[in-house]
């Protein structure tokens, strides 16, 4: 009942995309009942929204019902595993991922199409084909090769359960869905640029300023899930990092690179009509970059963690990535005379300057984690021998761009536009430059003698204070001028003009994020012991002492773990619970670290080996400085971005 | 629309999709098993599911490779919550039963499971040509570097793996593997040089 009711809404959600993505673009390019056939495309969006939330709603629903006759629910579904996790199997394997994805995009396609009803032109129109082509090439997949509907017969009693590292943390609810909305957000930009193409709006800013709202959400979900997946690999893996340069995680951070790069450049083209050829190509660069990034994770073609299953999916989506890629090609390249920007550079001193060098360095980070994250393919076709791309590459290769970054982040902001003036950036810089080099300082005090987090400290310093005197500078302005309080004068200020002042609240959320980053990686510290009950270890300023080596059965697997009293001066402070769990699916055990967080940095505790008898238990203690800032600063950055791209009340 | 500027763009896409398309053609998951070529990890595992007759065997009996010298025998690990298991299965028995005649013995380890779930798994499949048997904490998965279920190992007379297989097994595959040992085997046990009378 469940299945047909899901796989009935699937087929007619391909029957509609095939209308409002073929049928009515065609129509409305041939000009006959135009009207007509405009809301023909926007119901087909609405029609494709309500089937897939159906399919998606009655697959889970199956997943809560154990109802093992559909295949998906009988290979990630089990009658032990919580709730919870059942239901959020449903991004833990290839076919249900690609419903949701499905989901996602119908979800956006109405939201755009919702909130642009009133727009007149045939922007939004081809816009939602485009956006209902893309989903036409989901809902093939789900009637093909990635059906998560098959009948299994005869049916299972009980099921394998989800893949054991996505049911042991809370977080796998939280990061997919978020990476997927900030992925499948990129398609919208992407409809938008294909639209304005397809109906010969291109000269008209209509488009750009509509995108830059749609990419600004996508990338806040991205970031948001970039650093939530952060956290996840920090909480879980039991290593005690949080990024590993793991081709999935490269495939996340790429198009993250692009569209950072395009939200920078879509200031410069909406202030002095340039880069509009650059724009529309990073628009369609970051969707395409999705695509691979998916790919990737989904065809098996890079070993990986993340990797899901292999099947013909591959194939089906190479050919999806041809025709995008082509189309795109063709489209940008035969329309680029009316991509001629009107403006041009006036001064090497300037913010247009220092945008395009923003550019120019995103661009160059992008392409370096991208060979990076092909080489052992472009290896292995050239020469024939299987290499792996590690750590030492990528940090050497991105860190001197990463840093240089952090210093354009300072300098921006104090540049005016058409021409800036040497001696006031001088005198500007003045705060800054003394913040830097208390902070370099500090670090070589601190006993680094790394020039990169010696400079990484620096610059982050020098940016902070420079994006923070921003706000300064500007609301003792207001002060002066409106005789408000400075708290007002503040309030308003940023009201005035969410634009600029959520891009610089953004600016310090990623400044943020690098003090933690550079803090944990500069100063982190180790170390590893066997250990009876009431033996210590003593890290830095940490001493552990063992207190007993547990054991507990669960309904889906069974827990063994170390009680470890943190002490100091003979009394404990804290109490953390490292644990070690056994999936029956799974031949090695799943760690489960313990963390004891403080503004300071993280005590970090892993279970590496115990005795049976619980005689003695290796555990592991990390010292990670800052560790939590780079959380903080992931929730910054997004609350900077809102406070940019929230719709603009119209005052009257 | 300048189309001519349009066309060569396009060509831009087609080194990536090259090697994108090649590397389709790659599995990077293939690990190179060291198994192959060389002699066999010892087993004794307990029946516990006794297959049909001829192959049938006594439910308790331990099941050892030492005494199956000469035999080619076929080892498939599978368990009751693989998918993939079940695709593979009845082309396992099918093979079985064909083979009966020959020296080859077929085995089913049941992997990371219980006996019950292994036996109403059985019955479900409408049942299993040959002798199913446990492997408690999973020590002969182990031996075999097991990396998921199911996988198959066939082992040839002198006790040597001589082909591993990942996944479900194509009937096709299995038979056209066990006949050409089973060929070699009879090759090199028959005379060689002239036969006197």
């Amino acid at each position: 009942m469940t299945r047909l009711l899901a796989v009935d809404a699937l087929w007619f959600g391909l029957i509609v995309s095939v209308v409002g993505g073929i049928v009515a673009p065609i129509m409305i390019a041939r000009g006959k009942r135009l009207g007509q056939w405009v809301t023909i495309a926007q119901a087909a969006v609405y029609a494709n929204f309500a089937v897939v939330t159906v399919a998606t709603l009655a697959m889970m629903w199956a997943l809560a019902r154990h109802d093992f006759s559909i295949s998906y629910v009988a290979q990630v579904g089990s009658r032990a595993t919580p709730l919870f996790y059942t239901i959020i199997s449903l991004w833990g394997a290839l076919e249900g991922s690609i419903l949701f994805w499905a989901w996602v995009l119908a979800l956006y396609s109405a939201a755009v199409v919702y909130t642009n009803r009133n727009r007149p032109g045939l922007l939004v129109p081809y816009a939602s084909a485009v956006l209902l082509l893309i989903a036409l090439f989901f809902h093939i997949l789900l009637v093909g090769p990635a059906n998560p509907l098959h009948l299994v017969s005869p049916i299972p009693l009980d099921g394998p359960g989800p893949n054991p590292l996505l049911q042991n943390h809370i977080l796998m609810a939280v990061h997919p869905p978020l990476l997927y909305l900030g992925y499948v957000g990129m398609s919208v930009p992407f409809a938008f640029a294909a639209g304005a193409m397809l109906a010969g709006e291109v000269a008209s800013d209509d488009w750009i300023r509509l995108t830059r709202r749609w990419t600004m959400l996508a990338w806040a979900l991205l970031t948001a899930a970039v650093i939530a997946g952060m956290w996840w690999s920090y909480e879980v893996l039991g290593w005690g990092g949080y990024w590993a340069w793991d081709p999935v995680e490269n495939a996340s951070f790429i198009p993250w690179l692009t569209a950072t790069a395009f939200l920078h450049s879509v200031i410069v083209q909406e202030r002095r009509q340039m880069l509009k050829l650059w724009n529309v190509n990073l628009v369609v660069g970051t969707f395409v970059l999705t695509l691979l990034g998916t790919f990737l994770t989904r065809s098996g073609i890079i070993s990986s963690v993340h990797a899901f299953t292999q099947g013909t999916i591959g194939f089906y989506f190479l050919t999806f990535i041809a025709v995008v890629l082509i189309g795109s090609l063709v489209m940008v390249a035969g329309n680029s005379e009316k991509f001629r920007s009107q403006g041009q550079l006036d001064a090497a001193l300037s913010r247009e300057t220092i945008f395009l060098l923003n550019n120019l360095l995103l661009t160059v980070l992008c392409f370096t984690v991208l060979i990076g994250t092909l080489f052992p393919l472009i290896a292995e076709a050239v020469r024939g021998v299987k290499v792996s791309v590690g750590e030492p590459f990528f940090n050497r290769m991105t860190l001197p761009v990463m840093v240089s970054l952090l210093f354009l982040m300072g300098i921006g902001p104090a540049l005016p536009w058409k021409h800036g003036n040497m001696n006031d950036l001088k005198k500007k810089m003045i705060p800054g430059a003394i913040v830097a080099m208390i902070l370099a300082s500090i670090v070589i005090a601190f006993g680094s003698r790394s020039l990169y987090a010696v400079l990484a400290f620096a610059f982050a310093g020098f940016a902070a204070t420079m994006n923070v005197q921003e706000f300064v500078i500007g609301a003792r302005a207001r002060q002066s001028a409106h005789r408000e309080s400075f708290g007002t004068a503040l309030v308003r200020l940023v009201k005035g003009n969410r634009r600029r002042y959520g891009g610089y609240v953004a600016h310090i959320g990623i400044i943020v994020s690098a003090f933690g980053i550079a803090a944990s990686s500069a100063f982190r510290s180790e170390g590893e012991a066997t250990l009876k009950p009431g033996e210590t270890l003593t890290v830095g300023t940490v001493t552990a002492r063992l207190k007993e080596v547990w054991g507990r059965e669960e309904p889906q697997r069974s827990v063994i773990g170390a009680t470890v009293e943190l002490v100091r001066d003979g009394t404990v402070y804290a109490t953390l619970s490292p644990r070690m769990n056994f999936y029956p699916t799974s031949q090695t055990p799943i760690p489960t670290p313990d963390v004891r967080s403080t503004p300071f940095g993280d005590t970090y505790m892993n279970l590496m080996a115990f005795q049976p008898d619980g005689s003695n238990a290796t555990v592991k203690v990390i010292l990670e400085p800052l560790v939590p800032w780079i959380w903080i600063g992931g929730g910054i950055i997004c609350l900077g971005a809102l406070l940019s791209a929230w719709p603009m009340k119209r005052v009257a | 629309m300048n189309w001519r500027r349009a066309a060569w763009a396009s060509l831009a896409a087609a080194p990536v999709v090259t090697l994108l398309a090649w590397g389709m053609t790659r599995d990077p998951n293939e690990i190179h098993s060291p198994l192959p070529g060389r002699e066999a990890p010892a087993f004794a595992l307990r029946v516990f599911a006794p297959g049909e007759p001829p192959l049938a065997r006594t439910v308790g009996d331990t099941l050892t490779l030492g005494r199956m010298r000469g035999k080619i025998v076929v080892l498939n690990f599978w368990a009751s919550w693989c998918l993939e298991c079940r695709v593979e299965h009845r082309d396992l028995s099918t093979v079985a039963r064909q083979m009966t005649d020959k020296p080859v013995q077929f085995i089913g380890v049941l992997y990371n499971d219980v006996a019950s779930a292994g036996l109403d798994w059985i019955q479900g499949m409408s049942g299993q040509a040959y002798p199913g048997v446990l492997d408690p904490g999973a020590r002969t998965a182990i031996d075999y570097g097991l990396y998921g279920v199911p996988e198959t190992f066939v082992i040839d007379g002198k006790g040597r793996v001589a082909y591993k297989h990942t996944g479900a097994i194509p009937a096709e595959l299995l038979t056209l593997k066990i006949d050409s040992l089973l060929a070699a085997g009879s090759a090199a046990s028959a005379p060689t040089g002239p036969v006197v009378p």
